[in-house]
């Protein structure tokens, strides 16, 4: 009998300390970057544009750059999804379509980041011409958050009671008004979150906007969808590895690494907060 | 045969898949009175509830044959859009399901989207119908507040006034007490009985001492089949078919 | 307009909506093959595929990607060694074992380190790990397969912590009492009846984090060496696929064979990660039918 406790106590300490592992590796992580980028990090880094190679200045335009794709990202990404959502949810009605359909999202979720920067280059840029840009970026960001949002979209749908539904088609209401006034309501809270962590996703990936959007260095800021931008990821990429001075702007790196962390944690953060605010007071 | 018919069933069979849930089912259903169809579990009496709002539709794989008749026509007939016929034909459901919305939303729901404006002409007809629907002098102070806080007899009452509020010929009730506690299904069954003077109500409930209670009419099924449908008072002490007899009195069902 | 042709048009317009995503697919697929195939007509399929010399830049040029997809399977490998335990493991601990305040911030702590970008974990491994490694141990350098493994499996662990941890929600009440009735402890019902009853949703999860792993493009970039080339030891840099095309295509001319080449390696790289991806639903779909009684 005391074996059997001897196992039990040996496991459960190997699974405390899988679980130990990972906090302190990932909470030795976010300190060590907060404490080497927090002496970059003054108002001059935050709003002034790069100057002498990078080595003084701020990271402004990347801020800037980052912002813009994302919200350019989030607006092609949302109204396609959600209207995705709608029609798997409440339209489809099982067949060849709703399958290809899922098989479709499905794949989609799972295309590498660096596929996905091919595909801007190919279509984006080169084939619609639009050329490195906003605009190109945007939308091969746009694709590769929307499975994320759909996801998060039809299950948002799908949580929506039924009885709500025959409620209200048993008033006489049509389909279309149903969704429209009861269902996506209801659905909201869940579809806001969902998209916000299309956001975060969007805001920290690189390889997409390698090829499509990002540049080391612009002149002056954007001043249409057609221009390129700096970027916050790609900024810290070129910057660690590729830039004239690597040893003189690693405090810069780390300041600008701590600035897209903090950008992205926050705007997590801020997800989950909603989920666990909506879970408690669904009233239903 | 019947003074006044506002809805009739001709010859219906409906099918879910392959499998036929009602045989040949033929009755009408007089104006302002209470029938009430009863039989055991799945004998179809909420199907044949369904068919006549055309709820069935919402079901993949059903079909339905012959005729149920409305305001001279067949609201089966391929013309016919279905909103329009739940607009005159409503429905309260057997689990109370308002909307997460408030009080007064709930009942203004429906009429806002048939075409209701004006704030005066709202307050007016969510008066009325929570009034209709016994409720009023429990929520007319708190319209604003959420449905979802009444309790669940209030619920079912609220879902009745939202009901009502389309003003409908018909209402059909399916199985509407069989979730609440006995104070709520008794004011219910006093509110149905005021209903019927400007109502027509078809009521599905399992419970036969109710439909002894409150209907005027009874329609007892059994496997998808109407077997008997007579004034309530008669088919209560005095059934036609023996199988009528042995449900009422217990042996099965 | 009568409403029924209303309600029409607006369920087909909501079909073209959801057809997109298949559409974006095909498109990604046709991209891929259009601007990749043209270097089959400078190399067969085979010399590609498993030619060992990636020299695209010589004079004359070699495409031989099999040491790209090498190094792609190895540091997956080494990644999965180190991630499939933790992964596993923590999401035991999340379902099972830890108290109810402590599963309130560790869940939220996984989910954030799924949230971070991966550029910022390979400068982590560059500016950190590497330095660190090549003191410690004596290395040429610190950016190799080990340094990459690390941080890959970093990036993989949330993945297959998640996964796994719904897996084991899912396992029904019912076998948890009935193995408590029959005198088990806690580490043997868990050991012996819940993870076996939850195993089609851990192997969906520790596939899922393995394609994660293989497609990640910054992380192996910034930390696996870009040697192009085989490795000997754990300690060689390696330059796996997704690495290769985002160094090479900033500087491969336009439509020049190499350009072809990288996108070629691109269409490799996706089939990849796809047949990972239809393996995993594959998985998931065909224990599932089979339910309990195989237990």
């Amino acid at each position: 009998m005391k074996w059997r406790y001897l196992k039990q106590q040996l496991f459960f300490l190997t699974v405390r300390l899988s679980a130990l592992v990972i906090a302190v590796a990932i909470g030795g992580f976010l300190v060590y970057i907060f404490v080497n980028g927090i002496g970059a990090i003054n108002w001059e880094f935050l709003t002034q544009p790069p100057r002498d190679s990078m080595t003084k200045g701020g990271i402004m335009p990347a801020i800037l750059g980052t912002f813009y794709l994302t919200a350019g990202a989030i607006i092609i990404a949302l109204p396609l999804g959600v209207a995705s959502a709608i029609y798997l949810s409440e339209y489809a009605k099982g067949g060849t379509v709703i399958r290809i359909i899922r098989v479709g999202v499905n794949c989609l979720a799972g295309v590498p980041s660096i596929v996905f920067g091919l595909f801007g280059l190919g279509l984006f840029v080169v084939f619609l011409k639009f050329g490195s840009s906003i605009l190109s970026g945007a939308l091969t960001l746009a694709f590769l958050i929307l499975p994320t949002i759909i996801g998060a979209a039809e299950e948002a749908l799908k949580a929506v009671p039924q009885t709500f539904r025959e409620a209200s088609l048993g008033l006489g209401v049509s389909k279309w008004q149903t969704i429209l006034r009861i269902v996506l309501p209801s659905a909201l809270p869940g579809i806001l979150t969902g998209s916000i962590l299309g956001i975060g996703r969007a805001a920290g990936e690189t390889a997409p906007i390698m090829f499509t959007a990002a540049a080391f260095f612009t002149a002056k800021l954007p001043q249409s969808i057609f221009d390129e931008v700096m970027a916050l990821p790609y900024h810290v990429y070129v910057l660690a590895t590729a830039g004239t001075h690597i040893e003189e702007t690693r405090p810069l790196q780390y300041g600008t690494v701590l600035v897209l962390v903090a950008l992205v944690l926050g705007i997590d953060l801020i997800a989950i907060v909603i989920r666990s605010y909506m879970r408690k007071n669904k009233g239903w | 045969m019947k003074s006044d018919n506002v809805i009739e069933t001709k010859n219906v069979n409906f099918y879910y898949g392959d499998f036929k849930a009602l045989t040949d089912v033929t009755m009408d259903f007089e104006r302002n009175r209470v029938t009430a169809l009863i039989g055991p579990s799945g004998c179809g009496k909420s199907t044949l509830l369904r068919l006549l709002n055309r709820m069935n539709d919402l079901i993949a794989g059903t079909r339905v044959e012959g005729k149920i008749v409305f305001e001279g026509i067949n609201i089966y007939d391929p013309e016919i859009d279905p909103v329009d016929i739940r607009r005159k034909i409503g429905m309260v459901f057997q689990k109370p399901n308002p909307f997460p919305k408030s009080i007064f939303n709930n009942i203004i729901y429906g009429p806002r989207l048939s075409g209701i404006r004006g704030k005066a002409e709202m307050e007016t007809l969510v008066e009325q119908s929570l009034r209709q629907a016994s409720l009023w002098d429990e929520v007319k102070d708190i319209l604003g507040q959420s449905a979802m806080m009444l309790s669940g007899g209030q619920q079912q009452r609220l879902c009745i006034a939202r009901a009502l509020a389309m003003k409908p010929e018909i209402l059909l009730m399916d199985e509407p007490t069989s979730a609440l506690d006995p104070i709520s299904t008794a004011k219910i069954e006093e509110l149905i009985e005021e209903l019927k003077k400007e109502y027509t109500i078809i009521i599905v409930t399992h419970n036969m001492q109710q439909a002894a209670r409150i209907s005027d009419y009874t329609g007892f099924f059994y496997l998808g089949k109407l077997i008997e449908y007579s004034p309530t008072e008669k088919l209560f002490t005095t059934p036609a078919v023996k199988q009528t007899e042995d449900y009422i009195t217990g042996r099965f069902g | 307009m009568s409403r029924k042709v209303k309600e029409i048009i607006i369920k087909n317009v909501f079909l073209l909506f959801a057809l997109v995503s298949v559409v974006i697919l095909a498109l990604i697929i046709i991209f891929l093959f259009v601007e990749g195939v043209p270097i089959f007509g400078v190399v067969s399929v085979t010399d590609f595929l498993f030619g060992m010399e990636w020299y695209p830049t010589y004079d004359p040029p070699e495409f031989g990607i099999w040491p790209l997809i090498v190094g792609s399977f190895v540091v997956t490998l080494f990644a999965s060694l180190l991630a499939v335990p933790l992964g596993v493991l923590s999401a035991i601990y999340i379902a099972e074992i830890a108290p109810p305040l402590i599963k309130e911030i560790f869940k939220p702590v996984v989910e954030l380190l799924a949230g971070l970008p991966s550029v910022v974990l390979g400068f982590f491994g560059m500016a950190v790990l590497a330095p660190w490694m090549q003191e410690t141990f004596d290395l040429p350098t610190g950016l190799n397969i080990v340094n990459a493994s690390l941080v890959l499996a970093l990036m993989a662990v949330p993945t297959i912590s998640s996964i796994s941890e719904d897996a084991l929600y899912s396992v029904p009440q019912e076998f948890k009492e009935a193995s408590y009735a029959l005198g088990a402890t806690r580490f043997e019902t868990i050991a012996r009846v819940i993870v076996p009853a939850a195993l089609s949703g851990i192997s969906t999860a520790v596939i899922l984090g393995m394609a994660r792993a293989i497609g990640e493009t910054m992380v192996v970039l910034m930390v696996a060496g870009g040697a192009a080339a085989i490795p000997e030891s754990i300690f060689d840099s390696v330059r796996p696929m997704p690495a290769s095309i985002a160094a090479e295509m900033g500087e491969a001319p336009f439509r020049s064979d190499h350009y072809h080449a990288l996108f070629a390696t691109g269409v490799v790289l996706f089939f990849l990660t796809l047949g990972f991806n239809l393996i995993a639903d594959y998985v998931s779909h065909r224990f599932k039918e089979v339910g309990s009684a195989t237990l």
